[in-house]
């Protein structure tokens, strides 16, 4: 009875069905791959599952905080890139590795910055004015090293410091995992409370869903979305040092459209790109369908082709479902008010 | 109690192109109910806007509880105890009853939203008002009505002195009425003053104790609602003698041309039946909201219908879609000019030629330059539109101008029906005349004309017949010769009796 009622609970929270939906689908989906290539269901298969899809993870979780707010970040990719090339730039001119990192945080969290500035405070539309920030962005990722990938970061900073760099965020593991998985769970423990169970949060979701009435209530509209810009930000940063940590070095092509993956782990977990609702939980779920669908077709030998056309269609899929599903709840308007005439007649 | 706790005085607002309000004076007392009351457009949601913090005026004092305010913001008017339940709904419809309540001003413990304070004390404030509604349910899921219900609760919660309630029956059942006026009746009671804007006359006797009328963006007068009678307060409202010069010309009444059986098509149109004759202009009449645009889109075939019957000529006629009214000869020139009647960002050519390029177009869909000229040339010259070429964007046009533009494209082809809806919104006199001019052609001609008009003394001046409608059910039908503005407003505001009589009228009903 308790148990039925706490369940009962926990699915009134909104999203948490597509959320779960997409949870289940990632298990179906990893189920059936691991039938077709039992090396799937290989703990190093796992591990190494776990670490690709921190990144997705990350994108994600920036990308859903704009797409909760009924906007878009474009820009992310951008973003990514110019972390890991100032950072590597930085790192390999010898700059120690702290004050790299810090340098990197501060030029991504200033595009952050110019985002909300432009969407919150000049209502720029978000496509237009992310697009413009999407290509500055990059043309500074090619611009810090002189239009060239940085040499080798321990050409730098020594083969020691680069060690222990790319341990930290790519190589070494804790308690059997991944670094890299640890740091996207932490940080997205982290979002997933600010959105939650903050006020931040709270407006996030209010001005996703009405913009006015959220004005009308006193909520700050250009403080959140600039919030909110800086959190996809910031988790792009981490992506960028996460690549600079794989590669040993700064790729000026570094997060190419990994906005749109953000965006499609999002969509896959239920985070309506109309903004108002969806979960993390969903996004993270969104993330793995997206990383276990791009692992189980390669480990199945699927060109990338097809790779591309299966993601493709499941994206699609995913809002074609949320409409629907939207439609479901919120009615058609006219039939809605022939409903309601209906009952008052009677 | 009684002493005067919000009061402007010249208070004015413009926006661009209108002056909304003129030297306006309010005065609320503490512990009174005020009705501010004047027809569309007379200012009354402007000014009550102004007090709550959404717009800035343009000149005017304010004070409200003795203290004198220059411009506010929503969140300090709620501060200062001022709230308002808006006519729209203005809920996040994603969001809960008790997080939509504290909205802006969420209870915190350090960081965290503490969320089952919030609930129970929502759902205080909503036992208190004796409103039946879980505070963590979903806005989205509520019906109408709750969701009105939730908005009333959300501005008690902030504990306001002055509670300004826009339309706020338009949504509610009788019975939820019946709880809002008690809820009124409690407030009143504690001290607050309310101010209660409403179309509905029918309900002040239950709550008012005074009223405001308000007339074309100026104050008019206030006295004590036990002092009056509707009569004088509708005069009032209306004001204006109709002076104008409408050219009316006459003609005889021929054949039935267009009839609607039993139309529905959602809330706003239920069991609408009407008949069009050659030689006569049929205007309807009523308030904003009153289901007369609705009927329009729902013939056109915009809105989908739910039922009811169209017959042309003696022929019956299924539209699905406009493009089946626009086949069989029945056009509309819509309310809203810019959004609905025009691409502004056209040229006046290419509006002209968009509903006809089906006899523009050859076999293979190429545009006949030839005919299209001819097709514009004809239309600028009968209807006298001014403008240097065709080529000009519709946009730049003067509202009087773009709607002969609208009318334009749908003389092009043979219209059997033509429906205006609002055709003299937003232009001046002159263009007016005009446009009255160009419907009494074609009432010479033998086309059926529908006119839906809020501003009575033009309906009454050019119209034959006219519908009066009310809540999207047409509520009478009078001879424009017989008639006087308050008959008609009579009709117009024949509201179902929604609010149940104390010895409760039970089945009446249905």
């Amino acid at each position: 009875m308790n148990k039925k009622s706490k369940f009962k609970q926990i699915m009134a929270i909104r999203g948490m069905g597509a959320a779960l939906t997409a949870f289940v689908g990632l298990v179906v989906i990893y189920v059936a791959f691991g039938l077709i290539q039992p090396q799937v269901f290989s703990m190093r298969n796992i591990l190494n599952l776990l670490r690709s899809m921190s990144k997705y993870l990350l994108i994600g979780v920036g990308q859903s905080y704009l797409l909760i707010t009924g906007n878009i970040d474009l820009s992310i990719g951008s973003v990514v890139a110019m972390s890991a090339m100032i950072s590597a730039t930085l790192m390999s001119a010898g700059v120690n590795v702290l004050i790299a990192i810090l340098v990197a945080l501060i030029c991504c969290l200033i595009v952050g910055l110019i985002n909300g500035i432009l969407v919150g405070k000049f209502q720029l539309p978000p496509f237009i004015a992310t697009m413009g920030t999407m290509f500055v962005g990059r043309g500074v990722a090619y611009m810090v090293n002189g239009n060239r990938n940085t040499n080798a970061i321990s050409s730098g900073i020594g083969k020691e410091a680069a060690d222990a760099f790319q341990n930290f965020f790519y190589y070494g593991s804790t308690f059997g995992v991944y670094n890299t998985f640890w740091i996207a769970l932490i940080i997205f423990i982290a979002f997933f409370f600010l959105l939650s169970k903050t006020r931040t949060g709270r407006h996030i979701y209010a001005i996703g869903s009405n913009v006015d009435a959220a004005k009308l209530s006193g909520v700050s509209v250009i403080a959140t979305v600039t919030k909110a810009y800086m959190v996809s930000a910031f988790c792009a940063f981490v992506v960028g040092l996460i690549l600079c940590a794989q590669a040993g070095m700064g790729n000026m092509e570094a997060g190419n459209v990994y906005e749109m993956y953000g965006v499609a782990a999002g969509v896959i977990g239920g985070v309506s790109p109309l903004g108002g609702t969806g979960l993390l939980l969903g996004t993270f779920a969104g993330a793995a369908v997206w990383q276990t669908l791009e692992n189980g077709l390669s480990m199945a030998g699927a060109p990338v082709g097809i790779q591309r056309i299966v993601i493709g269609i499941i994206v699609v899929g995913a809002v074609l479902m949320d409409i629907v599903f939207r439609r479901g709840i919120g009615g058609h308007k006219a039939p809605a008010k022939a409903q309601e005439a209906k009952k008052e007649t009677k | 109690m009684n002493e005067v706790i919000v009061s402007m005085q010249g208070i004015s607002k413009s926006f661009p192109g209108v002056k909304a309000l003129d030297d306006v004076k309010f005065k609320l007392r503490s512990g009174e109910v005020m009705a501010l009351l004047g027809e569309n457009g007379a200012g009354k949601s402007t000014l009550m806007k102004i007090l709550s913090g959404v717009y800035t005026r343009d000149s005017g004092t304010m004070e409200i509880f003795g203290k004198s305010y220059g411009n506010l913001t929503p969140k300090q008017a709620q501060a200062v105890g001022v709230a308002i339940i808006h006519q729209e709904l203005n809920m996040c419809r994603h969001l809960t009853v008790a997080e939509n309540m504290f909205l802006g001003r969420e209870k915190v413990k350090g960081v965290m939203l503490s969320d089952a304070q919030m609930e129970k004390e929502a759902a205080d404030i909503l036992g208190e008002l004796k409103i039946d509604i879980d505070p963590r349910q979903v806005v989205g899921d509520l019906p109408v009505s709750k969701q009105q219900m939730v908005e009333i609760a959300k501005a008690l919660s902030t504990k306001a002195r002055v509670l300004i309630m826009d339309e706020p029956t338009s949504a509610l059942t009788s019975r939820e009425i019946d709880d809002l006026f008690r809820i009124i009746h409690q407030l009143k009671e504690s001290g607050c003053g309310i101010v209660y804007i409403s179309h509905r006359l029918e309900e002040l006797a239950h709550i008012v104790d005074r009223v405001t009328i308000m007339r074309d963006g100026q104050y008019i007068t206030s006295m004590n609602f036990a002092d009056t009678t509707l009569d004088e307060i509708i005069a009032h409202m209306v004001g204006r003698e109709i002076k104008e010069k409408f050219p009316r010309v006459h003609c005889e009444k021929g054949k039935k041309v267009f009839e609607v059986k039993h139309l529905n098509a959602g809330r706003m149109v239920r069991d609408v039946s009407f008949e069009l004759y050659e030689g006569e202009i049929v205007g309807f009449a009523g308030l904003m909201g009153a289901g007369r645009t609705e009927t329009t889109r729902a013939i056109f075939g915009v809105d989908p219908k739910d039922g009811g019957e169209i017959v042309l000529d003696g022929k019956r006629i299924d539209i699905h879609g406009p493009q089946d009214a626009i086949r069989a000869g029945i056009v509309l020139a819509p309310e809203d000019r810019k959004k609905d009647g025009l691409c502004t960002k056209l040229s006046i050519r290419h509006n002209i030629a968009l509903p006809n390029l089906d006899l523009l177009c050859n076999k293979l869909g190429v545009v006949s330059q030839v005919k299209e000229d001819a097709m514009c040339d004809k239309a600028v010259q009968n209807l006298k539109i001014k403008t240097p070429n065709v080529d000009v964007d519709a946009g730049n046009l003067s509202g009087g101008n773009q709607q002969k533009v609208v009318v334009g494209k749908w003389l092009a082809r043979d219209s059997r029906v033509v429906m205006f809806d609002e055709p003299t919104r937003g232009i001046d006199v002159a263009a007016k005349v005009e446009i009255y001019n160009l419907m009494n052609q074609l009432k010479q001609q033998g086309i059926a004309v529908m006119f839906v008009s809020s501003e009575m003394p033009e309906v009454m001046g050019i119209a034959d017949r006219i519908i009066v409608m009310c809540d999207g059910r047409i509520t009478g039908e009078v001879m424009a010769g017989e008639t006087t503005q308050n008959e008609i407003l009579t009709l117009a505001t024949k509201f179902e009796n929604k609010f149940a009589k104390e010895n409760g009228e039970g089945g009446a009903h249905a």
